[in-house]
C-alpha cells in the first residue's frame, strides 16, 4: 500500500487545505493536513500517500542523486572503454 | 537542470544505473571478510526487490531477509476477527484499506463478511469516511485503520477533522503499530536463534515512507546500541542498490552508521507537523499482537483516553471476541516475518496457498513476500 510517484502541484485551495496535483499526466486533489502552510507551493514536487501529502520532494537532493547516477554511468562507460580498448590492443598484438 | 517528473520516475528505475550499481557492489563485496544478510524491514522494498530481480543482481554474499513490514502481513487473525463481528453489526459501515479486505480470519475475511450482506466499504483515502459518514447519518462508520507510521497521521488528521467538523457518526479501531520496536524485536529474537538459522540480521534497509514522516532519528539505536547500520531507502531498484551499496561501503571501512540513501525525501526530523498530530491523539499501546511473530511490548498504538468516545474497540468491547487465534499449522509466515526461513520453503506455497486463495497474510497483500515471491519468484 506504499507505492507511490512523485506528483507535482498544479492548484492551491488554501481555505479546505487542499491541492490539485498532476501524477503522470492524471489530475487529482490530495490533502495538505499534514504540511504546513508555508511548505508547500505550485510547482514543487510532493510525495503522496493514501489522498494526502506526506512531503515534498527537495529538488536539490533529488538532483544530486541523479547527478550522481550520471557519473557512475559515465565513470563505467569510461571504464568499458579503455576494457575494449586494452582488448583490441591486445588482439592486435596477437596478431603481429 | 531542472527536476521533471519523468526524472523522478525514470531515472531512479533506469537499467544502466541499476546494472552500474550492481558492479560497485560485486567489486566492493569481493573485500569482505563475511557475507551479510540485509534486512529490509518494509514491504514496499521486498516488492521493489523482487519486481526487479534485485536478489540475482548481487554476489553470493550478499542476501536479502525478508521483514514484517507490510501492514496487512501482521494483522493477526484477532484483530480482523474484530473487523468482521464490527461488520456485522446492524446499522455499522465498516471502511479499512488495501488489502485488508482479503485477510482471512477465523470466520472468514471481510469479503466473507460482505458476501453474508455486511457494508464493508474499501477506500483509497482514510478521508473518504467524511463522506460516507455524511451520506449515512443513521449509520455508524467505523474506520478500520491499519499502517505503520507512515499512515498513522492520516488517521489522526481524520479524526482532527471529524472533531472539528462535529460529525458523531465516526468511530476507529485502531491497527497502527511502530517500526523500532518490531526491529527491536527482531534483533532480541533472533540473536538467541542465531546458531540454529545461520542466518542473522547484520544490517537494516531502512523504510523509505514510514522515515518521510518519522525522520531517520528514530534508527539512531541500531547503529549505537545493537551494532546494525542502518541506511534509510528509497522505494525505487536505484535506490535500493544505492543504499545496498552504501551498507557494503560501511561494512568494508568498518563503519556503523544510520546513513540516508532518500535524502530528496527524508530528513532527520521528519515531517514534524505529522509527529504531532499523531501525539494529540495516540498513546502506546501496553502490547500489540504481531501475527507471526507473538506479542511486542510498546509496538502499536491506541487512541488517548479522552478521545474514547471515538473508539470502536471501547465502544464494542463486550461483544468483541476476546482470545489468542493459533495461525495455520502448515503456514510459516512468522519464520518468514522473521526472516527466518523463504516463501518456498512452506509446503503449500504455491499450491493450497495462492494469492487467489491465501491461507496466511503473507500472500494477500502485494507486499507479502509469499505473494511477491508468486509473482515474481521466476526471477530468483
Ligand atoms: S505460502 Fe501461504 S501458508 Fe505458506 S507461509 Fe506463505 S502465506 Fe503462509
Amino acid at each position: 500500500m506504499c507505492l507511490s510517484i512523485p506528483s507535482k502541484v498544479v492548484k492551491i485551495d488554501k481555505e479546505n487545505e487542499i491541492a490539485t496535483v498532476d501524477t503522470m499526466g492524471v489530475q487529482r486533489e490530495a490533502s495538505l493536513s499534514l504540511m504546513s502552510e508555508e511548505d508547500i507551493h505550485v510547482g514543487d514536487y510532493v510525495l503522496l500517500h493514501i489522498g494526502f501529502v506526506m512531503n515534498k520532494i527537495d529538488e536539490k537532493e533529488a538532483l544530486e542523486s541523479l547527478e550522481l547516477y550520471r557519473e557512475i554511468i559515465d565513470a563505467m562507460n569510461e571504464e568499458d572503454r579503455q576494457l575494449a580498448i586494452l582488448e583490441a590492443d591486445e588482439c592486435s598484438n596477437q596478431g603481429d | 537542470m531542472e527536476l521533471e517528473l519523468k526524472n523522478l520516475y525514470d531515472d531512479f528505475r533506469d537499467a544502466d544505473t541499476i546494472k552500474a550499481y550492481a558492479k560497485i557492489i560485486k567489486v566492493d563485496a569481493a573485500k569482505l571478510k563475511n557475507s551479510i544478510n540485509i534486512m529490509e524491514v518494509c514491504g514496499g522494498h521486498t516488492h521493489t526487490i523482487m519486481k526487479y530481480g534485485l536478489p540475482q543482481l548481487l554476489p553470493s554474499n550478499i542476501k536479502f531477509i525478508h521483514g514484517p513490514g507490510c501492514p496487512v502481513c501482521i494483522m493477526p487473525k484477532e484483530r480482523i476477527d474484530h473487523a468482521y463481528v464490527l461488520s456485522m453489526q446492524p446499522n455499522v459501515i465498516l471502511v479499512t484499506l488495501g488489502d485488508m479486505i482479503k485477510v482471512p480470519g477465523s470466520n472468514g475475511s471481510l469479503q466473507t463478511a460482505r458476501s453474508k450482506g455486511a457494508d464493508v466499504r474499501f477506500v483509497y483515502s482514510p478521508l473518504e469516511c467524511l463522506k460516507i459518514a455524511k451520506e449515512n447519518p443513521t449509520k455508524k462508520v467505523i474506520f478500520f485503520a491499519i499502517g505503520f507510521e507512515t499512515t498513522t497521521p492520516m488517521s489522526a488528521a481524520l479524526l482532527d477533522a471529524v472533531i472539528k467538523q462535529n460529525i458523531k457518526n465516526v468511530f476507529f479501531h485502531i491497527n497502527h503499530v511502530t517500526v523500532p520496536e518490531v526491529m527491536r524485536e527482531l534483533i532480541d529474537s533472533r540473536d538467541i536463534h542465531v546458531d540454529s538459522y545461520n542466518n542473522k540480521i547484520d544490517a537494516f534497509l531502512g523504510p523509505s515512507h514510514v522515515s518521510v514522516i518519522s525522520g531517520s532519528k528514530i534508527y539512531e539505536e541500531f547503529p549505537r546500541d545493537y551494532n546494525r547500520p542502518v541506511v534509510v531507502s528509497g522505494f525505487e531498484p536505484v535506490d535500493v542498490m544505492q543504499a545496498i551499496s552504501m551498507i557494503v561501503k560501511q561494512f568494508i571501512e568498518g563503519r556503523c552508521s544510520l546513513e540516508v540513501e532518500y535524502k530528496r525525501l527524508v530528513t532527520y526530523d521528519g515531517n514534524v507537523k505529522a509527529q504531532e498530530l499523531v501525539n494529540r491523539y495516540f498513546d502506546k499501546a501496553d502490547l500489540f499482537k504481531w501475527r507471526g511473530l507473538g506479542n511486542i511490548p510498546k509496538s502499536g498504538l491506541k487512541l488517548k483516553l479522552e478521545f474514547k468516545e471515538y473508539d470502536a474497540e471501547d465502544i464494542y468491547k463486550d461483544i468483541l471476541p476476546i482470545g489468542e487465534i493459533e495461525d495455520h499449522k502448515l503456514c510459516i509466515c512468522g519464520n518468514i516475518l522473521r526472516g527466518m526461513a523463504n516463501p518456498p520453503e512452506c509446503t503449500i506455497f504455491g499450491t493450497a496457498c495462492k494469492p487467489t486463495s491465501p491461507i496466511g497474510s503473507c500472500m494477500v497483500s502485494s507486499e507479502g513476500a509469499c505473494a511477491a515471491y508468486y509473482k515474481y519468484g521466476n526471477l530468483v
